[in-house]
């Protein structure tokens, strides 16, 4: 049988079918990354691409898929198999398709391995590439992100279909003949997409669960020295020679998270990761990464299960869930109450703003109930009671038309000294001028909502107190980092945070500094008619003046 | 020989008629193109590398993969920007077909000028269906991509079936194979036409384009 074939025949032809089984591994994983693919021709040959395609090497696929053949090369009953699977942000997974790599004994003999075996194998990567966007799952992946991530596992043995649920299909790639059997690549691929309970990954253990682009910065490896391609014409002989790739393309261990060019993409380069047994600990990193830098907006948890680990990821998940409600939310979630200060450090914005918004909920009820008990208090005048309870109905409305609070959220200084006469806050001279009536906690006590009060209230509440009163013990947030939501700061020197921070207790404007003593609403009132007996003495001055302009 | 012929059929709506025609054709020609060669001595030649890259279609749900190389799908689409016009000016049923043919040349002692011998011809019938509400067009997106990944697989189980191909030319016959005109990438020699064609089948209008570079036709 193999007597036929020399024994250069014999190691070119293994090597063939080595790179070949590397490089169908690397179309079927790179064409399930979820983004576009485009390699550049070359007219001069370089000798590194194996059967004159241009297919990036992908170094950990490349890994691998040698750890899984170990050594060893697809024959009889010993096919390679990369499975492509889909799992959901909830951990519902499900296998997509599975690429087999056969080995039959139907053999050739009368082919020849370095000229028509070569030529063909490059014409079946060929269709590789061709099908692999073919098939359902392609568009699947191109859609990957957020909801679901799609994954791949190589192994080397018995071809197992079980997964694919009922009535799956199969498409032949393509064969090849060669003296020591036929190569076969196929696919089968799932019908049914109706989703499945989750299932664990306990076969075997997978290898990288998760698929990265990372060619944002990686260098071509292309390190290992090369050999022209030399072919002799029909009807010549031997004496051709190989491009080594090898083993010199051995790479780290990295680890992959599904990115959709709009999210991070993590290039982790060789540095990194020099030791093999990071297989484990690198597939920890990035998911976690990964989701501090996912999109807040989004509400999915993101829970990617990394190889055989478990990881609990979707604790990680959580803190980003409540920053996506925090950044989509309007902005008075700055209005964080003064608890007591100790806000635990946090490591980054969106878990501290996860506990800011944990413990902004956690107040609203007490507020409620504090506030109504302060009310009636808050003033002498019952008319003013009922107006301020009026306005204080509904502590929430208020909270709403209040636009941007200076107080409270992430500040140092006492709540007090803040007033609301800022100009962006809209009818802040009809706000009341401090908020020490019972705390000074402005959840307590919001404002009025200008719509129910009268112009006269804001004098109302200068009862007691001028602006600025110290008083406030309470602690309020410690800030660790600020980062305003919808800001940028590329552009101003200032960003908006600092910004917030450096104008957020501005002084009181002088007109608005009403003498306490000299003001109550029974006094404005008592002096309206005395200032109408004298406008009505001017009258006729106000009249001639009112000619003139017409 | 016997010439292999291959026939496709699609129904498209107008707007898809491009991308339908390109997706098939470039895929074809991703199978049928090589490297470039480049002959040293003693007869041995080395072969280029073939890049390749994702297309996108913008009105159809599919993706299909094409040979790196500019020129090429210049050439392609200005053929099939052709068909493309005949078809919507030809007023007639929107039936029409092109025609992907290989072939070799055979030099023939003057005064007869060289022969074309094709060895495969890939036809694709077009017919353009029009359709009235924005729902249709959708499903229509979709159906036609789930078709033309049909096409696909049947290009690829023809290509695999690794019938004649020409032989591997020596360097002073290599332009009578393949196509070494292009910069980055030798398809072999091939030419594409089109028909406008009715109900029957039959050519209402014949045009004929041809994309050799150095053939005269007698």
């Amino acid at each position: 049988m193999e007597t036929d074939l020399n024994s250069q025949d014999r190691k070119d032809l293994d090597k063939f079918i080595k790179f070949f089984a590397l490089k169908t591994v690397q179309v079927i994983v790179q064409a399930r990354l979820g983004e576009k693919i485009c390699t550049r021709s070359s007219s001069s040959p370089t000798g590194s691409d194996w059967f004159n395609l241009a297919i990036k090497d992908i170094p950990e696929v490349t890994h691998e898929a040698k750890k899984a053949l170990a050594g060893q090369l697809p024959a009889v009953g010993r096919s390679m198999c990369v499975e492509i699977s889909l799992k959901t942000s909830e951990g519902d997974s499900m296998e997509l398709e599975i690429w087999c790599l056969e080995m039959n004994e139907k053999c050739d003999k009368e082919i020849k391995v370095s000229y028509t075996v070569y030529n063909r194998l490059s014409l079946l990567l060929k269709s590789l590439l061709a099908i692999t966007r073919v098939t359902p799952a392609y568009r699947l992946s191109r859609k990957q992100g957020h909801e679901y991530v799609i994954l791949y596992r190589i192994y080397f043995g018995e071809v197992q279909l079980n997964g694919l649920g009922e009535g799956f299909q199969t498409v032949r790639v393509g064969t090849v003949g060669t003296p020591v059997g036929t190569i076969t690549l196929s696919c089968a691929y799932r019908i049914n997409l109706a989703f499945m309970s989750t299932r664990q990954f306990e076969r075997t253990p997978p290898i990288m669960g998760i698929i990265i682009d990372h060619f944002v910065d990686r260098p071509y490896p292309s390190s290992s020295p090369m050999h022209p391609c030399n072919y002799r014409t029909a009807g010549e002989d031997t004496g051709v020679t190989y491009p080594s790739v090898e083993d010199s393309q051995e790479v780290c261990t990295t680890s992959f998270s599904t990115s959709p060019p709009s999210q991070c993409v993590f290039t982790v380069t060789k540095a990194h990761f020099q030791t093999p047994t990071p297989v484990v600990m690198d597939t920890l990193r990035v998911p976690m990464a990964g989701l501090a830098f996912s999109h807040q907006l989004s509400s999915s948890r993101l829970s990617y299960q990394p190889a055989a680990l478990g990881v609990g990821s979707a604790d990680l998940a959580y803190p980003v869930v409540f920053a996506a409600g925090l950044t989509a939310t309007h902005p008075h979630q700055l209005m964080v109450p003064g608890k007591e200060g100790g806000v635990p450090l946090a490591p980054n914005q969106p878990a501290h703003g996860a506990q800011a918004d944990q413990e902004r909920l956690a107040t609203y009820t007490p507020s409620d109930g504090a506030h109504c008990a302060a009310t009636p208090s808050s003033s002498e005048d019952t008319e003013t009671v009922s107006n301020s309870s009026e306005g204080r109905a509904s502590p929430h409305d208020v909270l709403e038309t209040i636009f941007v609070r200076k107080v409270g959220a992430f500040v140092n200084k006492p709540i007090n000294q803040v007033t609301l006469t800022s100009l962006d806050i809209p009818f802040a001279m009809f706000a009341p001028k401090n908020l020490e009536l019972e705390d000074a906690d402005p959840m307590v006590n919001p404002p009025d909502s200008p719509e129910t009060e009268s112009p006269l209230q804001g004098s109302l509440h200068s009862d007691g107190s001028s602006g600025g009163s110290s008083g406030n013990t309470h602690d309020d947030f410690v800030m660790i980092d600020f980062k305003p939501a919808f800001s940028k700061d590329d552009i101003l020197p200032m960003d908006l945070g600092t910004f917030y921070r450096e104008f957020q207790n501005p002084p009181q404007l002088s007109s608005l500094s009403i003498d306490i003593g000299a003001q109550s609403m029974a006094e404005d009132l008592d002096s309206l008619p005395e200032k109408l007996a004298v406008h009505e003495k001017n009258v006729r001055e106000f009249d001639a003046f009112v000619e003139t302009l017409q | 020989m016997n010439c292999r012929s291959e026939v496709l059929e699609v129904s498209v709506e107008g707007r898809q008629v491009e991308e339908a025609m390109l997706a098939v054709l470039h895929t074809v020609l991703l199978h049928r193109s090589t490297g470039k060669f480049h002959y040293k001595k003693e007869g041995t030649y080395s072969i280029g590398t073939v890049g390749t890259q994702d297309v996108d279609c913008d009105f159809i749900d599919f993706t299909y993969v094409r040979v790196s190389s500019e020129e090429l799908d210049r050439a392609l689409r200005k053929v099939v920007g052709e068909f493309k016009d005949a078809l919507r000016n030809s007023g007639g049923d929107g039936l029409g077909q092109m025609s992907l043919e290989f072939y070799q040349k055979k030099k023939s002692r003057w005064p007869f000028s060289d022969e074309c011998i094709p060895w495969e011809v890939w036809t694709v019938k077009v017919h353009v269906v029009a359709l009235a509400t924005e729902q249709e067009r959708q499903i229509c997106r979709e159906k036609v991509g789930e078709k033309l990944c049909e096409k696909i697989i049947s290009i690829v189980e023809v290509m695999n079936r690794h019938e004649y191909l020409p032989k591997m030319p020596t360097q002073s016959e290599v332009d009578n194979v393949f196509d070494t005109g292009l910069r980055d990438v030798q398809p072999y020699l091939y030419k594409i036409s089109f028909q406008i064609t009715d109900a029957l089948g039959t050519s209402v209008t014949t045009t004929m384009r041809r994309l050799i570079k150095d053939t005269l036709a007698l």
